[in-house]
This record gives C-alpha cells, sequence and structure tokens, in this order.
C-alpha cells in the first residue's frame, strides 16, 4: 500500500516542479528559480506535516514522501549551480545556492515550528 | 507530453527513493544517511546524464522531462533534506546538522561537477 501512495504522490509534485521551472522561463528568468520556489514550498509542506507528529502513515506516504519528495529536487539544485559556475556567472551561481538555502531551510523551519516542532523523525 | 514523462519518472525515482529509505531507517536523532545516499547518488547521475545529452545533438526529446526532470528529479528531494536539518538542530544536535548540510550541498555540487566530467571524458 505504501509504495502506491508515494507514487500517487509523485505523479502529481513532478510535473508540477516541471511546471514551475517552465512558468519561470516563460516569463524571462531562469529556471532555476522555479525550482527555488518548489523547493520553499515543498520544505514548508513538510515542515508542517512532521512537525505536527502523529500524522497517520498513509498521509507520510502520499504527502510527504511521495508529494513533497517529488515536488522538490536536489539533483536540478547541484546541476544548476554547477551550470551556472560553467557559465562564469559565479555570482549567480552563489547566490542562487545561498537564496535556496536561506529561503528553504527557513521555510522547512517555519512550517516546523508553526505546527508545534514535534519530536517526530522525518520521513518524507 | 513532456509532464507525462516527468510524472512518470517522478514515480520511478521516488519508488527507488522510498526503497532506499526503507532499507536505511533512521534511528531517532541519527544521522539522515539514506536521503544522503539519495540526494548524493542522484547528483552523480544527473552529471553523468547532462554529460552524455551535452554530446548529443538533437538529444532525444523524452530523455530531460523523463530522466532529470522524472527520475533523478523524484529520487532525490530537498524537503526530506531541509527537515531533517531544521529536526537535528531543533534536537540540539548542531554539528550533526551543520555536517549533514555541508555533506548534502557540497557533496551534492561535487557529485553533479565529477559526473559531468567523467561523462565529457567518456565522449569520443
Amino acid at each position: 500500500m505504501t509504495p502506491l501512495l508515494v507514487v500517487v504522490g509523485a505523479l502529481v509534485g513532478a510535473p508540477l516542479r516541471l511546471l514551475a521551472t517552465r512558468l519561470a522561463a516563460r516569463s524571462g528568468h531562469d529556471p532555476a528559480r522555479g525550482t527555488l520556489a518548489v523547493n520553499v514550498a515543498g520544505g514548508a509542506v513538510l515542515g508542517v506535516l512532521l512537525g505536527l507528529g502523529g500524522v497517520p502513515g498513509w498521509v507520510l506516504a502520499l504527502v510527504g514522501t511521495g508529494f513533497c519528495g517529488s515536488l522538490t529536487t536536489f539533483s536540478t539544485l547541484g546541476a544548476d549551480v554547477v551550470r551556472l559556475v560553467e557559465e562564469r556567472t559565479l555570482g549567480r551561481a552563489v547566490g542562487y545556492l545561498a537564496a535556496t538555502l536561506v529561503l528553504g531551510l527557513g521555510a522547512a523551519a517555519a512550517g516546523w515550528l508553526l505546527a508545534g516542532g514535534a519530536a517526530a523523525t522525518p520521513a518524507g | 507530453m513532456a509532464y507525462l514523462l516527468a510524472a512518470v519518472g517522478g514515480a520511478v525515482g521516488a519508488l527507488a527513493r522510498w526503497g532506499v529509505s526503507a532499507a536505511l531507517p533512521v534511528r531517532d536523532g541519527g544521522w539522515p544517511w539514506a536521503t544522503l545516499l539519495v540526494n548524493l547518488t542522484g547528483c552523480l547521475l544527473i552529471g553523468v546524464l547532462l554529460g552524455v545529452l551535452a554530446g548529443r545533438s538533437p538529444e532525444p526529446a523524452w530523455t530531460r522531462p523523463f530522466l532529470a526532470v522524472g527520475v533523478l528529479g523524484g529520487y532525490t528531494t530537498w524537503s526530506a533534506f531541509a527537515v531533517e536539518v531544521v529536526a537535528l538542530t531543533d534536537a540540539g544536535a548542531v554539528a550533526a546538522a551543520a555536517g549533514y548540510l555541508l555533506a548534502s550541498v557540497l557533496g551534492g555540487v561535487l557529485a553533479v561537477a565529477a559526473g559531468l566530467r567523467a561523462a565529457r571524458r567518456g565522449r569520443p
């Protein structure tokens, strides 16, 4: 049952991430802006979910591991940083990484603390 | 079509990530090995993939949405990483949180670069 829930969540999360990068590119920005947006949003949602504590396992599998896990990405983050470095836009690379760290970790922390910061072990 | 490829690829990647996390359960307050493993290997693989694709002109249209956005995007995750950093910090394990953050971010960027370099070197 759990793998099916993970799959269903991912079927929604991954295309939403593609949509975000395409929207960013279409409005004349670097697609990395879209990745930044989904990483911030997904971290916040998972922060709330795990901060609440006592959330049923099937919700964690569907929304946490499946949806948030696939809405967000680490591989594209790393690839975009390397691409920006290779394009000799070191300032952009550093700025993008710093923005992801500050906003992405900040959003996860805010969600976690607002939800009560449960003594739960992250699983998503 | 790209969205469908991203969704299916994302489901495959998320299943793999779930499999790794099931095989490497994190003890309470422990080092999040599973997330670190998927994020570092996912970064290495996207480097290899982008290096291989750069040598193909034109690149097959399905490869980026399916493999990069879908499979590897769904396999790696920012949300679990972010909440793990927050949870470790909240639990007072600040050094572990900082070490995990550095290993993930620095390791991820270096893994992408290593994958790219390996793929470029392997090209005729």
